[in-house]
């Protein structure tokens, strides 16, 4: 593979995936003197919200540790060059979720929506576009249709306003053939001034490998994680990213060793476990499902005696989606039901 | 004597057509016209075959009939930007409007809650808030019923193929909405509610969670109980109205887990949203046709 000559925007998870990882309580403090640290070390794009985005305040979800308005007040106006980008998923945030991340000076809007479903974000797309910010499309679960229904999905948010979209492997699922297929799709389809985007999952190893491919089949913003912090295994671990492209000839602008340093000195030690490809988030990327479902999945398991491999894996026979966190204890309870009957 | 009141359709689209299908076995309530604005519309045509009149030039053109044929009763399932004006004009004439439409410049009606309240009334607008809140605010009235609820949340999953392009395209308005009406006919301090488009071939049936968090310890045994009986009120209009699973009560959180199957008549069994939707803006129309019947309420006098 050769990428040498291309750059790419690293956009960092950690302050928004990672809020799964740590059950949305990550402190004010941390997030600030981690995006400090982020900033320092040249990343040039933050994502900052609840782990399910603006509004992911919710029994559903977990209510976290602080509200989006505090983490964004307080992370914001001590950046140096870093800018922030807010994650807003319709159906559980509204425009007023919107206007108040505008308000405190979220430059990105990133506007989520299942890979088949993108006609509910319209009203999202075009008044982040309106308010002339950089406005992102972003497919989730995008291993769960076509190249084509993709695309097509991708023309909509293109036409609703949004200047770059993502291809989002958020169950960890994808091999590189079949990002490269969508990706590739999208790149030679949709006009050249939209951007293309990737974002991956660790659940099956392949978060490096899918980025890098996303990259050769011309994808310009690359999602990662410093340390992995983020859903499931993680996102593809920016430090380790950064020190691969370093060698292939790919310019991201960040330094290698402050990121690493990142990595090991702020986002490991404050984490609530090891972020690895276990038992449950390697299920999680075999039988394709939702990566912030493991720490329910695992919860579940301790409270009802079901095991969380046997609950996710019924969760991706459902065909479940991001944000139906509900049918994991409507599983598990149907599950020990089963059981207790057997 | 003909006790039924005669009713028009206006919009004769998925859930028009729907509720023009369970009407016309109704005891209370005789559907008479559809309004449409495109006389060569499928919805139109479909009423027709029903053996209904229908008038394709909007709520102007049925406004000269409403006295002759001595309409008491409008079902709106255009949108929210119409009905404001369609509920004026008709309202002037003494016709009742149930709003299933996001307008909500009526009170929220909750068939099993409060639809007995605006029936009482006589309230002549009444509007029947959202799928998800139809399914859902039952059960967080359930709760705080019993007991004070400090916060309600709902998360309704509809298949995709029941979300039509108005939820689609004002999706915040169902979120506000039923959020909204957590608060004020669930009885809950503070709401939330939560919508999921699930695309899932074959379509899955429609799906509703109910989080409630109760101020005090929850009292297990008396919300169990109001519980099943408001899933009982609601079985009478919508039988295929379900507990899944729960009530589960884990600390002050209570949660029930719901499944709302539809009738299938116009829309597939699955879009239990829909059905659940045209289930109770007809219970709430044959309400009122049974306080007026008993005497309780006057309709409006006409010359």
């Amino acid at each position: 593979m050769n990428l040498s000559g291309k750059s790419v925007i690293l956009h960092d998870m950690s302050l928004r995936d990672g809020m799964h990882a740590k059950r949305h309580q990550i402190s004010i403090d941390e997030m600030v003197t981690i995006a400090k640290g982020l900033d320092q070390a040249g990343i040039p794009l933050i994502e900052v919200t609840h782990g399910d985005g603006l509004g992911g305040a919710s029994v559903n979800y977990g209510f976290p540790a602080h509200s989006d308005e505090e983490y964004l007040s307080a992370v914001i106006p001590q950046l140096k060059q870093a800018k922030v980008s807010a994650l807003l998923i319709p159906g559980i945030a509204t425009v007023d979720h919107l206007r108040m991340a505008h308000d405190l000076g979220v430059s990105t809007l990133r506007v989520a929506t299942h890979c088949t479903e993108a006609d509910v974000a319209e009203q999202h797309i075009g008044l982040a576009r309106k308010l002339n910010m950089d406005t992102v499309g972003f497919l989730m679960m995008a291993h769960m249709t076509s190249p084509e229904t993709i695309l097509e999905q991708a023309k909509l948010m293109v036409s609703y306003g949004a200047n770059c979209v993502y291809c989002t492997d958020s169950a960890g699922y994808m091999l590189p053939t079949e990002v490269s297929e969508k990706i590739g799709l999208l790149r030679s389809e949709l006009p050249s001034e939209i951007e293309i985007g990737f974002h991956g999952h660790h659940n099956m190893g392949m978060a490096i490998a899918n980025s890098l491919t996303a990259i050769e089949a011309g994808a310009s913003r690359i999602d990662g994680s410093v340390a992995g912090l983020g859903a499931g295994a993680g996102n593809t671990p920016l430090e380790v990213f950064v020190a691969v492209l370093e060698r292939m000839g790919v310019k991201s602008g960040v330094d290698l060793f402050s990121i690493m340093d990142v990595a090991e000195d702020l986002v490991v030690p404050m984490m609530d476990h090891a972020i690895r490809v276990d038992r449950d988030a390697l299920t999680l990327g075999y039988a394709g499902v939702y990566s912030s479902f493991l720490l329910f999945a695992q919860r579940a398991e301790k409270k009802y005696g079901v095991s969380a491999r046997d609950i996710l894996v019924e969760l991706g026979r459902r065909g479940t989606v991001g944000g139906q966190e509900d049918m994991i204890e409507d599983v598990a309870l149907t599950l020990s039901k089963q059981l207790s009957a057997n | 004597m003909n006790k039924k009141l005669k009713a028009v359709i206006i919009g004769p689209g998925n859930i028009g057509t729907d509720l023009l299908m369970k009407m016309k076995r109704s005891d209370w309530i005789e559907p008479v016209w559809m309004v449409g604005i495109d006389e060569t519309s499928e919805g139109l045509k479909r009423a027709r075959e029903m053996g209904i009149k229908t008038c394709s030039t909007g709520v102007d053109g049925i406004l000269e009939h409403i006295i002759a044929d001595d309409i008491r009763i409008a079902f709106d399932a255009t949108s929210a930007y119409v009905h404001a004006e369609n509920s004026r004009k008709l309202n002037e004439l003494g016709v009742i409007m149930i709003d299933l439409t996001p307008a909500a410049i009526g009170p929220f009606c909750i068939p099993p809650v409060n639809l007995k309240e605006h029936a009482e009334k006589l309230e002549m607008n009444v509007n029947m808030v959202t799928c998800g809140g139809q399914a859902t605010i039952p059960m967080v009235a359930a709760v705080s019923q019993v007991q004070d609820v400090e916060y309600g949340e709902i998360i309704a999953t509809v298949s995709s193929k029941s979300a039509g392009p108005g939820t689609r395209k004002n999706i915040d308005e169902f979120t506000r909405t039923t959020a909204r009406a957590v608060e004020q006919v669930g009885g809950a301090d503070k709401g939330k509610a939560i919508i999921i488009i699930n695309p899932a071939e074959p379509p899955l049936v429609m799906r509703d969670t109910v989080h409630c968090l109760t101020k005090d310890t929850p009292d297990e045994k008396a919300i169990t109980e109001s519980i099943l009986n408001m899933a009982k009120e609601v079985q009478k209009y919508v039988p295929g109205y379900r507990i899944k699973n729960g009530p589960v009560f884990d600390g002050n959180r209570v949660s029930v887990f719901l499944e709302v199957e539809g009738l299938g008549d116009f829309l597939p069994k699955y879009s239990g949203n829909l059905d659940i939707m045209t289930a109770a803006g007809l219970r709430t129309a044959e309400m009122f046709a049974q306080e007026i019947a008993s005497g309780s309420v006057q309709l409006p006098s006409r010359a």
